[in-house]
């Protein structure tokens, strides 16, 4: 499997946000797309889970356990916000998207109560989603990467408001996820404590490149 | 599809989800008007078919904005958007849930406040059997407006002025059908089966149009 991006270009309003990034990732690798805020990180992770519309390129996954039409298929995106209901339980949070979701070919996700097991919260899957702090809802957030399998994830800044040892975890789920086959692109200032990841800078308007991470 | 519903319906009875604000307006529109109309009896039964259509038109515009702003703001619009499931049937499954939660209590109130009206059982029937037909075609082309208003931070009014216009041959076809029940020589069945013939129109329409239009919000 191989995520395959090439000449992208993307648009916000008239303002063009970065153009020509291409890259290529085959599945057990992540990417870390850095760069200073503004410089179209964001915007770059929405264009390949398919919420902004590319002005030019294509981003592809090729040879993939069954064909995708849109990349998006067959990505989980973990953005800003949540994307868990406050008046929910938990439970009914990740049950709902285990059902919604749906299983990919080639990977089976894992309950509810495992995957909050998973981020460290086992035991409080029956308070509402909204009781929870700040970072124990980011963490029941990143437990919805695992209650359906997707190859690809798209992470816009995972580890914004998590304290050092929530960071270590969630280093261990994505690297479980690229032992399993996975992709994982993120955006992110802080070091993500992976090992061996390709980097992206994205430079705003000028040209970016791509390098490998040492 | 049947997570969804179940989810929505959860939703709209737990705390701020607001099933029960459009029956509530309801009964207070139609419980004011015999005082504003005075005790004229007959008069009363004559209007009542049409104040009930009005108010459960009124009362099903209530809150129909929210119906994709709630999913935006939390950022589960992104992770609708993004699935192979068919944007037009996940639009489908919102719109029926939301009938369910605040469209059905409607139809189930209006027997008692066709009472308030001093209606009699014949008219009150037809009522319900209307309102039944017809409500979930309210739903449906509110959720068009919905769509279109996601983005805007006070969508609430914009909703309700782009989807009166196409709500009103519903509102024409329902009252007309009541009439046509309880006056003698104009048929019930015909101006009936057009408003169920509306309903399966925007039932299609309805979500297609609203899935373009939150394809094309997304930002």
């Amino acid at each position: 499997m191989r995520l395959v991006a090439e000449g992208l270009s993307a648009r916000r309003g008239e303002d063009l946000i970065f153009q020509d990034v291409s890259f290529e990732i085959a599945g057990g690798e992540a990417l870390v797309v850095k760069g200073a805020n503004g410089s179209g990180k964001s915007t770059l992770l929405r264009v390949l889970a398919g919420l902004l519309p590319a002005e030019k390129g294509t981003a592809k996954l090729l040879a993939a356990a069954q064909p995708v039409e849109r990349l998006s298929e067959a990505a989980h995106y973990l953005g800003h916000r949540n994307a868990m209901k406050r008046e929910l339980t938990v439970d009914e949070n990740l049950s709902f998207w285990k059902a919604f979701f749906g299983d990919f070919a080639g990977g089976t996700g894992v309950s509810a109560d495992e995957a909050a097991e998973s981020v460290g919260l086992g035991g409080i899957v029956h308070l509402p989603f909204g009781y929870l702090s700040a970072g124990q809802q980011r963490r029941m957030a990143m437990a919805k990467l695992l209650v359906a399998w997707r190859p690809v994830w798209i992470l816009d800044e995972p580890t914004a408001a998590l304290d050092a040892a929530a960071e270590a975890m969630f280093a261990g789920l994505v690297t479980a996820h690229l032992a399993h086959g996975g992709i994982a692109i993120a955006a992110t200032h802080q070091p993500l404590g992976l090992e061996g990841v390709k980097e992206l800078r994205m430079k705003g308007f000028e040209y970016s490149s791509l390098e490998t991470w040492a | 599809m049947i997570a969804m519903l179940l989810r929505d319906l959860k939703l709209s009875v737990r705390a701020g989800g607001g099933a029960l604000i459009g029956v509530l307006f309801f009964m207070t529109v139609v419980a004011v008007i015999p005082f504003g109309v005075g005790p004229d009896l007959n008069l009363l039964a004559r209007i009542g078919p049409a104040i009930l259509w009005i108010g459960a038109l009124l009362a099903s515009l209530l809150g129909l904005d929210r119906l994709f702003q709630a999913e935006r703001e939390d950022g589960s619009l992104d992770l609708i958007l993004m699935q192979e499931t068919p944007l037009v049937l996940t639009v489908f499954v919102k719109c029926v849930a939301h009938w369910i939660a605040t469209g059905l209590p409607l139809v189930i109130a209006s027997p008692l406040l066709g009472l308030f009206m001093n209606m009699d059982e014949v008219a009150i029937g037809a009522t319900t059997l209307t309102l039944l037909a017809g409500t979930p075609a309210i739903t449906f082309i509110g959720a068009a407006g919905a769509g279109i208003a996601v983005a805007l931070p006070r969508g609430g009014l914009l909703v309700s002025i782009l989807v009166l216009p196409l709500a009103i041959p519903v509102l024409i076809f329902g009252v007309s059908a009541v009439y046509a029940a309880i006056q003698e020589p104009a048929p019930f069945l015909p101006p009936f089966l057009i408003l169920v013939a509306l309903n399966l129109f925007f039932a299609v329409i309805g979500p297609v149009a609203a899935a373009a239009a939150l394809r094309l919000s997304s930002d």
